[in-house]
């Protein structure tokens, strides 16, 4: 059997989808459930556009399959809308077109809920998982260290 | 976007029920891989440069997920993500090691074991098992068996059939041993070395394994001998580890063979200075 139907939870809500045992989640969350924020990008592993979090955790969507995603709590982009972090980089305009943003954001949303206390060297490791071609990436750390900060102030 | 394979797909919880499915997915004239982070399978099989047909996914076999530290030894599975390997801060060169692979997104997905098995051939979290009383614990569907981790690396890990790769151990004292490592790259911070260099002090000398250099990672210990002799200056010191090289300098886009050659002899340098004073 080289396709079979699985479950997803995705942003909380259930899918039920017919996929091939090699399609990777980066495609069937894209083109089979149709939350198109995740973005394709290198499709190697090297941008960070595809970034989703599985279980807490970043996860580049491209290097991963679908099948390995049933039964685990799967955050897109779109389960991120009135975020601390989504509202940092809007405030701090830490995006010109756009297309890397949403794997920016995933990638940060990571890091202020792991590593609440990061220093500088560790968000700039972090930020390191992700490509921009536009900006020069002091907007996108500005935006990060604010999240933090308002992360930390919000949960206190 | 999509991969042109069609493949089977199985989850198996127990180390005989892979090694035995490997088998028989052989016997039945199919191409199994063992499938742990994925990232290099799906990497090559989107490009159509990997041969298979069914994925065995590693990682619901609890015997590949272990990390504990008991009185002699370390064990580490060999399909915990280098992220877990690194939160479990049990053996600080390796953490630095691996640390410096790819980048911190990518290692939530590479596996310890998937990348000293992986094709791509840096394999650097290999350097520290290389150059400490390390092993490999092996299983295929006649048993699990020890083997000392330099007897079954040469160049890549010795694996055949349905050999799994289920751990990684080290000897406890080996992990207290006054360290180094440095992973010089082209440019960036992230992705594949130029070189990456390894070394512990023991008993006053040197060990130290490469990656990058060559086109396998290595530890040899006629290098060792050149880094210890105390009166070679660093020039004399770097031909003698280019005379004992067993294979030639890498020369592709990351560097040229003669921008190695200057690497090197930096690097070599920077691990003498670094061990300065160290008493082991
Ligand atoms: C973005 C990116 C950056 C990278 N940068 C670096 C770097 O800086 N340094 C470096 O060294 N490498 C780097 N790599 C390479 C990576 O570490 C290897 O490709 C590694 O194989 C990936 O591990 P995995 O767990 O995803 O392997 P998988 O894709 O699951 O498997 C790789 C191979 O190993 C085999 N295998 C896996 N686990 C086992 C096991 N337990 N027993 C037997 N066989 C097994 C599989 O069958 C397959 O052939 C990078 C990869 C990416 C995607
Ligand atoms: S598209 Fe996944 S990392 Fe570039
Ligand atoms: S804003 Fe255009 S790629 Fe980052």
């Amino acid at each position: 059997m080289t396709s079979r139907i699985v479950t997803l939870s995705i942003n909380n809500d259930q899918y039920h989808v017919h996929v091939r045992n090699i399609d990777t989640l980066l495609f069937t969350i894209r083109e089979k459930i149709g939350l198109t924020g995740t973005k394709p990008g290198c499709l190697n592993g090297d941008c960070g556009a595809c970034t989703v979090n599985i279980n807490g955790e970043a996860i580049k969507s491209c290097l991963m399959l679908t099948v390995e995603a049933e039964n685990k709590c799967i955050t897109t982009i779109e389960g991120l809308q009135d975020t601390t972090i989504q509202k940092a980089f809007i405030e701090k305009f830490a995006f010109q077109c756009g297309y890397c943003t949403p794997g920016f954001i995933m990638n940060g949303n990571d890091l202020i809920h792991n590593e609440p206390n990061a220093s500088d060297s560790m968000i700039k490791s972090y930020l390191e998982s992700n490509i921009c071609r536009c900006t020069g990436y002091q907007e996108i750390e500005e935006a990060v260290k604010e999240a933090l900060t308002n992360n930390n102030y919000d949960n206190r | 976007m999509m991969i042109a394979y069609d493949v089977d797909y199985y989850n198996p919880t127990t180390i005989e029920e892979a090694t035995q499915l490997f088998h028989r997915l052989v016997e039945e004239g199919k191409k199994p891989v063992y499938y742990a982070g994925g990232t290099e399978i799906i990497t090559l099989a989107r490009s159509e440069r990997l041969d298979l047909d069914a994925i065995i996914n590693i990682k619901s076999i609890h015997e590949c997920l272990l990390a504990y530290s008991d009185e002699n030894e370390i064990t580490l599975g060999a399909a915990l993500s280098l992220t877990q390997v690194i939160k479990t801060n049990f053996f600080p060169l390796l953490n630095q090691t691996i640390a410096q692979i790819a980048d911190q997104t990518s290692r939530n997905q590479i596996t310890l074991g998937g990348n000293i098995c992986g094709d791509i051939f840096y394999r650097e979290a290999a350097l520290p098992f290389l150059i400490t009383e390390s092993k490999a614990v092996i299983a295929n569907r006649t048993g699990i068996k020890e083997y000392p981790f330099k007897s079954i690396f040469n160049q890549k890990l010795q694996l055949s059939n349905e050999d799994l790769l289920v751990q990684l151990k080290v000897k406890k004292n080996e992990v207290n041993f006054p360290f180094y490592t440095v992973k010089k790259r082209k440019q960036w911070d992230v992705g594949y070395p130029l070189i990456t260099v390894a070394a512990v002090k023991k008993k006053e000398q040197l060990k130290v394994a490469f990656s990058g250099l060559c086109n396998f990672p290595f530890h040899d210990v006629n290098i060792d001998k050149r880094i210890n002799d105390p009166s070679l200056t660093a020039k004399e010191r770097l031909d003698g580890v280019l005379n004992a090289l067993s294979s030639p300098v890498l020369s592709d886009v990351h560097g040229s063979m003669d921008y190695r050659h200057f690497v090197l002899k930096n690097l070599l340098q920077e691990v003498v200075d670094a061990f300065k004073g160290a008493k082991t």
